[in-house]
């Protein structure tokens, strides 16, 4: 998970950064913040973070952020982007997931191993999501693909509503 | 694409396999990253004008994980032919002949049913080699082919579903699909062509040998046609060849100028 090496304040600061996208979750919720290095003595900081998907358009958003809130603590960032090990969904926190919820996206479920069922699955609906705005685990996916690349397109069949679903990956 | 700054990769310093000044593997790079450059430029033609508007967003947001691998590989090419050039560079200043992709991705998009055989046979194949590359010894490869791996697990699922749907269809839809599939059908040879560039990447224990992947690739895409009660057509009477090698057809001069043009216009412009 996240690393913090300090509980200072530029760290904590930077941690509570919300994702541009889904503005509900901070980064390190997310865990996308995969480390915050500060040198108290240059007054600088070193965070890495990893992408959700690689072609994320809000990682420069998320960047610029960092060190818009590193120079407001009085030090300089250095922001490094980190492909391996590749982000999943599991590394999301537990208050997270429950921020998502309250805000009326599902959470993910646990993270595919390998190879999803076979080669073609013909039914769109292949794991029980359940509805964030009612609870009930009557849903069924509309789309593959949502707002954002880490979302799909739910609709609930007992609330009627649809919603997002945080793709588990 | 311009502001992200990608210099601090993973592995780019600790790397094993390159040394600066490497053309032949910074060329069989430049394959893996321009396959991906080009075709997310031709996916993302499909926004406004998918048959719905979720299939915008879901060929819109295929074509952004491609951008993605992409930019992960641009700027560590840079390093490695002694350039030093960023993605910037690479993907609005290069002139026809230096692209490496092949000719697949830069076919023109067709109709619905072309982009979903088209989309097949690519992510198919993508699954393949990035699920092989995983193994790379070279960390950067190895760390954008982890990365894209679920990604492209998404976009052959995406795909298979589609040609299910159409293939299984109504009586149109099946003629139509199973068009696509003989439209695209040339251009499929090309990826698994072993050319010089990837045998050299093998030996070093970097790449994956292209026609090492036919076999599973075509393996899938013969499972999904088979659902969807289509043919998988047996030969050609001409195969594509070339893209790797800069020779491409005549849809990439004009992907290139709708693509280029306002980065040329303006050189160095920022925003």
């Amino acid at each position: 998970m996240t690393v913090v090496t300090a509980e200072s304040a530029v760290a904590q600061a930077i941690s509570r950064i919300p994702d541009p996208e889904v503005p509900v979750i901070s980064i390190a919720d997310l865990g996308i913040l995969r480390a915050v290095d500060v040198d108290e003595q240059a007054h600088t900081v070193t965070v890495t973070v990893t992408p959700t998907y690689s072609g994320c358009p809000a990682m420069e958003a998320i960047a610029s952020r960092i060190v818009f809130e590193a120079d407001r603590q009085g030090y300089a960032a250095d922001v490094r982007t980190q492909l391996s090990p590749a982000w999943t969904t599991d590394w999301m926190s537990d208050e997270g997931r429950a921020a998502l919820s309250r805000f009326g996206i599902a959470p993910p479920g646990p993270a595919p191993t390998g190879e999803p069922s076979g080669p073609v699955a013909v039914t769109l609906t292949r794991h029980v999501v359940t509805c964030p705005l009612c609870g009930s685990t009557d849903t069924t996916e509309i789309a593959h693909f949502g707002s954002t690349a880490c979302k799909a397109l739910r609709r609930c069949n007992a609330c009627l509503e649809p919603f997002d679903e945080f793709k588990a990956i | 694409m311009s502001t992200m700054r990608n210099e601090s990769l993973p592995g780019a310093a600790e790397n094993t396999g390159a040394a600066p000044g490497d053309k032949p593997y910074a060329g069989y790079l430049l394959g893996l990253a321009d396959d991906a450059m080009v075709y997310a430029q031709r996916l993302g033609e499909w926004m406004t004008n998918a048959p719905q508007i979720e299939e915008d967003m879901a060929l819109g947001n295929i074509a952004l994980d491609l951008l993605g691998q992409a930019r992960g590989l641009y700027p560590y090419i840079g390093s490695i032919d002694g350039s030093g050039r960023g993605e910037d560079d690479y993907a609005m200043q290069r002139d026809e002949r230096d692209w490496r992709n092949v000719h697949l991705v830069e076919q023109e998009r067709g109709d619905f049913a072309d982009e979903m055989a088209r989309l097949l046979w690519f992510s198919a194949y993508q699954v393949e080699l990035h699920t092989a590359l995983t193994g790379s010894g070279d960390d950067v490869v190895a760390g954008v082919a982890g990365k894209a791996l679920k990604e492209v697990r998404y976009h052959l699922d995406h795909a298979s579903l589609w040609v299910v749907r159409l293939g299984d269809g109504t009586e149109e839809s099946h003629r139509r699909m199973q068009a696509a599939l003989d439209r695209v059908l040339p251009y499929v040879a090309e990826l698994f062509d072993d050319d010089e560039a990837s045998v050299l990447a093998v030996d070093r224990g970097a790449g994956v040998l292209p026609s090492s992947l036919h076999d599973r690739v075509e393996g899938r895409v013969a499972a999904v046609v088979a659902q969807a009660t289509l043919t998988l057509p047996d030969g050609s009477r001409w195969r594509s060849r070339g893209g790797r090698s800069g020779i491409h057809s005549r849809p990439m001069g004009y992907l290139l100028a709708e693509m280029q043009h306002i980065a040329r216009s303006h050189p160095g412009a920022t925003w």
